[in-house]
């Protein structure tokens, strides 16, 4: 297919997801309207973190440190003043958070820059670790951050975490920056240096003997990634409005950690399937729990059978879909019309023998 | 501080460390084997005081009775994961059987909310482990004693299969090399299955001394000890047994001494703790007694 | 001119000394032949020039650079290509990606201009993908560029690996057993192919390799080794007929005839 086709293609999908997003944000009820935005989120979070682990092959546990930065910056920075004062009561806030208040972009822009500050200082050291040393590593810092959060109540409120922050997050915001997510990360993946970030995951000792400086493309990717982590944590804070160091445990990593795996490690198409499927069934297992009638049987409400049959959901798609929904395979435009012109052909011959 | 304040706390870094030590074998027999983080360990450490628990509520089984039963019960639950969760994943990317055991952890964590309810239960403690013994001025509590002699005894018990018996051979060749072993007859399967049995027992009498500790017990409390076994576990070279013991008294003496000495930083304590093994990992990434194992090229 | 000079390096692991006192100068467009049996030591000396081992003692120039001690990909920028004895390609990428990598060292734009695919990347990264192909052209394998490197079958997956290697234009390269797991007609056409890119490309060459057929085939001066230590060099004639090599293969295995 030609390039120019492809492009128009492209455009076309934009031009109805733009659509799709209009009539989502002003038809759907507010609980919808949620469930989809976490899936959006999700999709930033997921395929910046498939760069780092399914491209550059870095397994990388921090996803929830650096989420926990993105989202507290934001929330300093959206905040009025007026109200951060009225809000920290362990502590009084101190400057310069008294003062700061940016809009929502230069916010959330800042939190990734701010995050991608501190996926360089950590990379730059524990990128020479490998494998699961890596993973634990990055586990460690990740953990640090929530404890540091936890321990700076001038700062971050301590525990009690920040409320009321503005809800700034709708779907023009998750869904457009997972759109510019993925352009980014696919932007790169198909580029020579992407072809470099999949080398290393290949094999690190031929990709070095051909000239690739494995220190430098390790921390890019992993700096990049923590921006669009750090992001994504912004949007969360403003979605959610009240953040506290609970909410960014090892949980949160693994369920971003989770829907790379189960989209397929190294397909972005798998991670955005993944990430919207994974919310559902996390949202749509609630009832189980609050309790329900089945006919004349009344299920009294249990609480922790949600999460026991997402666990059982989890544990059977992994165990009949080890290499995840999409086995690294990535959408196409090429792959998109086969799929359409088998389906065509087939009702065709089933037509045809029929009659 | 005092002389005597220092061996007081030396003391209970010792017994935290002991418990440690118990947990963290579990994680390096089964990272040793199937190069497997086994994220539910430190849920299969929280079963073990439920069952006693309500060994002697339920069935009213006196203490040690029930502890035995305890064991046991948890022992199978080990092994039982391994059967259903990780056993179909053998020949999967890693990471598959990783997620697994996550999903195993978040399953039993769960269960456990849903059949023993989220509300901390206080477990019975014999009169014996409450009692307080006074050498000068220092308080010790003979759970100390308990539980550095138990861990004594099952550690022994532990050198003697590993190094002594059939199966502990079956193991230390996998862990070698579980495709040559496979090959030359080893009966795989059971020396996973039995590997399992130990860890997960030897976690059970850990869950068990720690209740006598801190007899409230909830679902969630594997979360934390077993996250800390498990860097324990690496400091001490993971995939080796004498590391995963020197790594557990390490961590638990670090961590108390720690907020000893710094008591106005003792929210720190936890990320003491990880920036322990961060640093670890950068100067020996194998762990203190890890073997470097190099890529020939 | 002199391109590479090994002063007198050693090396040990653990209680082995893997290579002992080895000197080498390579004038510029010798095809060298580094010979020896298994565990001599040869595969080691290739690490050690490449930055993948240090040697313990002496020093490694390439053209009048010390290299000792240097990383691989620095090395590398600086002109050393290599392929390695249990090949080692990018299995789950194309064959064409897998050549087109080689010509990364040599990227000259930007991240950003990457990623945005601003015109000066679009141009540069077709003009790998030209030369990319044309390398490809050479070992015949243009046709499969769309295949995965890793299903490709042994043979060629070595050939892969020299262009790879080549695409990183070097000017020494490293062979290391590039015969092996070919068949005797892929074996000559090999032959032809290390002679043509060392002239094609002004390169200079060293190969190890137990097929003594394209040793004494194609190479100019050959340095025999034995448990570290070099104890032959010489044309083709003089090792043929050196006592000492002898020893050391039929010490091992009598192939060499
Ligand atoms: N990383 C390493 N650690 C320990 N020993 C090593 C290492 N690399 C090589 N050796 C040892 O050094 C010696 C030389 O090995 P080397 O691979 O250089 O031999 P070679 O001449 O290439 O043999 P072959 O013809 O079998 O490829 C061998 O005894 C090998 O076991
Ligand atoms: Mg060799």
């Amino acid at each position: 297919m030609k390039k120019q086709n492809k492009k128009i293609c492209t455009i076309i999908a934009l031009i109805i997801l733009f659509i799709l997003v209009y009539f989502a944000q002003n038809r759907l009820d507010a609980y919808k309207i949620r469930i989809l935005n976490l899936g959006a989120i999700y999709v930033t979070l997921g395929v910046s973190l498939n760069l780092i682990y399914g491209f550059t092959g870095q397994f990388s546990l921090g996803h929830a440190g650096f989420m926990a930065i993105g989202a507290y910056v934001t929330a300093l920075l959206v905040l009025p003043p007026y109200y951060k004062e009225a809000s920290f009561i362990l502590e009084p806030l101190i400057w310069p958070f008294t003062v700061i208040h940016a809009p929502f972009i230069v916010a959330l822009l800042l939190s990734g820059l701010i995050t991608a500050l501190a996926g360089f200082l950590i990379g730059l050291p524990v990128l020479r670790l490998k494998g699961d040393y890596l993973g634990i590593a990055t586990l460690g810092f990740a953990e640090i951050i929530r404890i540091i959060a936890n321990n700076l109540p001038h700062i971050t409120n301590g525990a009690l975490g920040i409320k009321g922050i503005p809800e700034f997050t709708n779907l023009w915001w998750t869904v457009g920056v997972a759109v510019v997510t993925i352009y980014i990360i696919k932007g790169l993946i198909n580029s020579s240096y992407g072809r470099a970030l999949m080398s290393i995951r290949e094999n690190e000792i031929a990709a070095e003997a051909v000239g690739i400086n494995l220190t430098y493309h390790k921390v890019m990717s992993f700096t990049i990634s923590a921006f669009f982590a750090g992001v994504g944590g912004g949007l969360f804070a403003c979605l959610l409005t009240t953040i506290d160091p609970k909410a960014f445990m090892f949980v949160m990593t693994f369920n971003i950690l989770a829907v790379v795996v189960l989209g397929g490690l190294g397909s972005i198409t798998g991670t955005v399937i993944a990430a919207f499927l994974y919310n559902f069934f996390l949202e749509y297992l609630r009832p189980i729990e609050a309790g329900f009638n089945l006919g004349p049987i009344h299920f009294p409400p249990i609480p922790g059978l949600r999460m026991v049959s997402f666990s059982v959901l989890l544990l059977v798609l992994i165990l009949y879909k080890q290499r995840g929904l999409m086995g690294g395979v990535e959408f196409t435009w090429e792959g998109f019309f086969r799929f359409i012109s088998r389906i065509f052909s087939n009702k065709k011959t089933t037509e045809g023998s029929a009659s | 501080m005092t002389i005597n304040l220092l061996l007081q706390n030396i003391a209970n870094g010792l017994s935290l460390g002991s418990l440690y030590s118990l947990i963290a074998i579990g994680y390096t027999m089964v990272y040793g084997i199937l190069r497997l983080i086994n994220f539910a360990h430190g849920e299969i450490f929280m079963l073990a005081p439920y069952f006693l628990y309500f060994g002697v509520l339920i069935f009213h089984l006196p203490w040690w009775a029930s502890a035995i039963v305890a064991i046991g019960l948890t022992a199978f639950t080990g092994m039982l994961s391994e059967r259903i969760a990780y056993k179909p994943l053998r020949d999967a990317p890693r990471i598959s059987a990783l997620i697994s055991a996550i999903g195993v952890s978040f399953f039993l964590q769960n269960l456990s909310i849903v059949v023993f309810s989220g509300i901390p239960k206080s477990v019975h403690r014999p009169a014996f482990f409450t009692k307080i013994f006074q050498f000068g001025e220092i308080r010790i509590q003979s759970t100390l004693f308990a539980s550095i002699g138990v861990s004594i005894i099952f550690l022994s018990l532990l050198i003697y299969i590993i190094y002594q018996t059939k199966t502990g051979l079956a193991m230390r060749a996998i862990s070698r090399d579980i495709e040559t072993s496979r090959l030359m007859g080893v009966g795989v399967n059971r020396a996973i299955s039995v590997t399992f049995i130990i860890g997960s027992a030897l976690a059970a009498v850990g869950g068990i001394l720690w209740s006598l500790r801190f007899p409230q017990i909830v679902p969630t409390m594997g979360i934390i000890p077993g996250l800390k076994a498990f860097i324990a576990a690496v400091v001490g070279g993971i995939g080796s047994i004498p590391g995963a013991m020197l790594g557990g008294f390490i961590l638990g003496m670090s961590e108390i001494l720690f907020v000893t000495f710094f008591p106005a930083m003792s929210g720190y304590r936890d990320a003491f703790v990880f920036f322990i093994l961060i640093i670890i990992l950068l100067l020996k990434p194998d762990g203190i007694l890890g073997t470097k194992v190099q890529e020939k090229v | 001119m002199e391109i590479l000079n090994i002063d007198n390096i050693t090396i040990q692991f653990g209680g082995l000394t893997a290579v002992k006192n080895f000197e080498l100068k390579l004038q510029s467009g010798e095809l060298v032949g580094l010979i020896g049996p298994n565990g001599a030591g040869k595969t080691t000396i290739f690490n050690m020039i490449t930055g993948i081992y240090a040697p313990s003692v002496n020093r490694i120039y390439f053209q009048n650079t010390d290299i000792t001690g240097m990383k691989p990909d620095k090395i590398a920028k600086l002109g050393i290509a290599r392929t390695f004895q249990n090949v080692r390609l990018m299995e789950n990428l194309t064959v064409i990606d897998n050549v087109m990598i080689g010509f990364h060292l040599h990227l000259q734009s930007s991240i950003a201009s990457a990623i945005f695919k601003f015109s000066g990347y679009v141009q540069e990264e077709e003009s790998i993908y030209q030369k990319s192909t044309e390398l490809l052209e050479k070992v015949d394998l243009e046709r499969c560029k769309l295949e995965k490197a890793g299903s490709l079958p042994y043979g060629q997956q070595r050939k892969l690996e020299i262009v790879r290697a080549l695409a990183t234009e070097p000017k020494l390269l490293l062979l290391d057993e590039p015969a092996a797991g070919m068949n005797p007609q892929e074996t000559k056409e090999l032959m032809g192919f290390i002679q043509r890119i060392r002239d094609d490309f002004n390169l200079t060459i060293i190969l190890i390799e137990h097929d003594m057929k394209v040793v004494m085939g194609i190479c100019e001066r050959i340095i025999v080794l034995n448990y570290g230590l070099t104890i032959a060099e010489g044309n083709p004639k003089e090792i043929q007929h050196n006592p000492e090599v002898i020893k050391a293969y039929l010490g091992v295995e009598a192939q060499y005839a």
